[in-house]
């Protein structure tokens, strides 16, 4: 059994891995400008049906653009909103987790009535009324989903603080006279990461797929931007005679997703038994 | 003791409605002049005056809020911008498929994840429990929308055993249900496998054994029963996300919901309808965290204490 999580662990690296070096080095991969259109050439099935053409391995979408190009590009923006979403939820969840467990009292009321009131926000809903409201773009859409999404961060991150700030050597900081602000930054948040870790993975599967959901109902990422949801909803239209254009960018943000949560629940068993050992 | 945490619970309820009338007030602001926005592109300076005053957005800040907040208490949410319809009228009309969507989509979702959960749970790191929360991860990682138009080429198109889009009847509510329940199963799966473990070690499972009762009656009456009342009440709050995440579903399958009209509003800035969807969400979603907290605490005299 050992061998089989250890399996799903590296799974999730490797997919994990090679999706993030596809982002990184997407302008050596592509074989075509991902932008360039060619109407002559509009739809041309992916090569393991009939009628493809050398050259569109993945065929072309509804504007002659290479899908093969368009999917690697979509890597970029997947990861990218990932990751920067990760990153601004992540600093507004840990610093308000970290504040109601080391504080406590009335600031630990406040912190867990602010995640009450946020779960309480229906989640897509409000994100597509502020894309709508401040116009789209990649930065907004960031925006909005770190400031929605902190929630996890939160939680975990007040849990862990309580656990830790009783502990041996958080007294023995207090007791050599070490300021707050230095038993958080040097005492506590170090011995938190762990956990935090395992929510930042999850955290970034969840920012893909938002993003996706988001950008398929028109509020995400703008075109002619290649986002993965933004294709499936551009293909939409043609679903029905050419599946195979929905069917490839979704089996992409599948596989990506699925490996990203592969790998925390991976990291997740890892340290639950390295605790115990 | 039982009243002093009903009384604490219900203000806590109270004042999260409140943040979430602010929010949904200050969320429609944020782009600035809304008259721009509802007088439309072609609007000239003198037809963005007009809308202006005709909706009271000319005068501050503060009265718009006061008296939104006072009309939104008493169930007023204004007139649509765009259907040219009362707010509450055209939500009360929806709420029903939106309520049948999400109870099909858990109704699905238990009959799933509670077997799944509890077989995962007896066979505790065997190569079931492995496929089973790989079954999760699935779940986990397939986007809805996609799933959803998926399966309408699947068991629209080529089977054609249910209609594609629409709400004319039940069938309808058979494609978006499937899709609603993967979205809820992966947290149901591993509640219900956890709780399940849990009971399976616990102290009374071990005198039903040494009573020697049999192995089927062990686990359905003990222990499956104590493993369930967390997931029951989880069941609840899920129920509260699977409303607020119809958004995208309804919106796939053209069924005309409250998540469709929402979808609709935001697109044709209709602000008076985000904002009171938006509450309304967030209200049914805080009165089943209270329910489900209410009935834990009867369930579990110890949960009160803290």
């Amino acid at each position: 059994m050992r061998a089989l999580r250890n399996a799903g662990l590296v799974t999730g690296a490797l997919i994990v891995g090679a999706a993030v070096a596809i982002a990184l080095f997407a302008p050596l991969l592509v074989p075509h400008d991902p932008f360039a259109q060619d109407l002559s050439r509009r739809l041309i099935p992916p090569f393991w049906m009939e009628g493809a053409r050398a050259g569109h391995p993945l065929g072309t979408d509804q504007l002659g653009r290479d899908y093969l190009s368009r999917l690697i590009y979509g890597a970029r923006i997947s990861m990218l909103i990932g990751i920067a979403t990760t990153i601004a939820s992540g600093l507004i969840g840990i610093a308000l987790g970290v504040a109601g467990g080391f504080f406590g009292g009335r600031v630990d009321d406040a912190v867990l009535f602010a995640i009450t009131a946020r779960l309480s926000i229906p989640l897509i809903l409000v994100a597509l009324a502020i894309v709508s409201v401040v116009g789209s773009s990649l930065t907004v859409v960031v925006m909005t989903l770190g400031l929605l999404l902190w929630d996890r961060f939160a939680v975990v991150a007040r849990v862990a603080t309580m656990q830790v700030r009783n502990l041996d050597y958080v007294a023995a900081a207090w007791a050599a006279g070490c300021s707050k602000g230095r038993i958080v930054l040097r005492e506590i948040l170090p011995n938190i990461l762990s956990p935090l870790a395992v929510v930042a993975t999850l955290e970034v599967a969840l920012a893909i797929l938002l993003e996706a959901a988001l950008s398929f109902l028109g509020l995400g990422v703008p075109p002619p931007l290649p986002s993965w949801g933004l294709m499936i909803a551009e293909g939409k239209d043609y679903m029905f005679f050419s599946p195979w254009v929905i069917m490839i960018p979704g089996v992409a943000l599948f596989i990506v997703v699925f490996g990203i949560n592969l790998l925390g629940d991976g990291l997740r068993d890892l340290l639950r038994t390295g605790r115990v050992a | 003791m039982m009243l002093d945490f009903l009384a604490r619970r219900l203000l806590v309820a109270l004042l999260v409605c409140a943040t979430v009338l602010t929010f949904a007030f200050v969320l429609t602001r944020l782009g600035g002049d809304l008259a721009i926005s509802i007088a439309g592109p072609n609007a000239t300076a003198a037809d963005i005056a007009q809308v202006r005053v005709a909706y009271g957005l000319d005068r501050p800040m503060p009265v718009q809020f006061l008296e939104w907040v006072g009309r939104a208490a008493t169930g007023d949410f204004g007139q649509s911008f765009f259907f040219k319809e009362k707010v509450s009228k055209l939500i009360f009309d929806r709420l029903p498929i939106t309520f049948a969507l999400g109870l099909v989509g858990l109704s699905l979702a238990l009959s799933v994840a509670l077997p799944l959960g509890i077989v995962a749970a007896l066979r505790e790191n065997s190569w079931v429990d492995r496929a089973i929360s790989i079954v999760a991860l699935f779940g986990q990682a397939m986007p809805s929308f996609w799933l959803g138009l998926i399966l309408m080429i699947g068991l629209g198109l080529h089977l054609g055993w249910l209609p594609i889009s629409g709400t004319g009847s039940w069938e309808h509510f058979v494609m978006p249900g499937i899709v609603l329940a993967f979205s809820a199963i992966p947290a149901l799966l591993r509640l219900t496998r956890a709780g399940m473990i849990d009971a399976m070690a616990s102290d009374y499972i071990r005198t039903a054994r040494a009573k020697g009762l049999s192995r089927s009656s062990i686990v359905l009456k003990h222990a499956a029963r104590n493993a369930a009342m967390p997931v029951v009440s989880i069941a609840a709050v899920q129920l509260g996300f699977m409303l607020g995440g119809s958004i995208v579903i309804e919106t796939v399958f053209a069924l005309h919901g409250v998540g469709f009209l929402a979808w609709e509003s935001i697109s044709k800035n209709d602000f008076p309808t985000v904002q009171a969807v938006v509450l309304l969400l967030a209200c049914i979603y805080i009165l089943l965290t209270l329910g489900a907290d209410l009935l834990n605490a009867v369930l579990d005299p110890r949960l009160r204490a803290s």
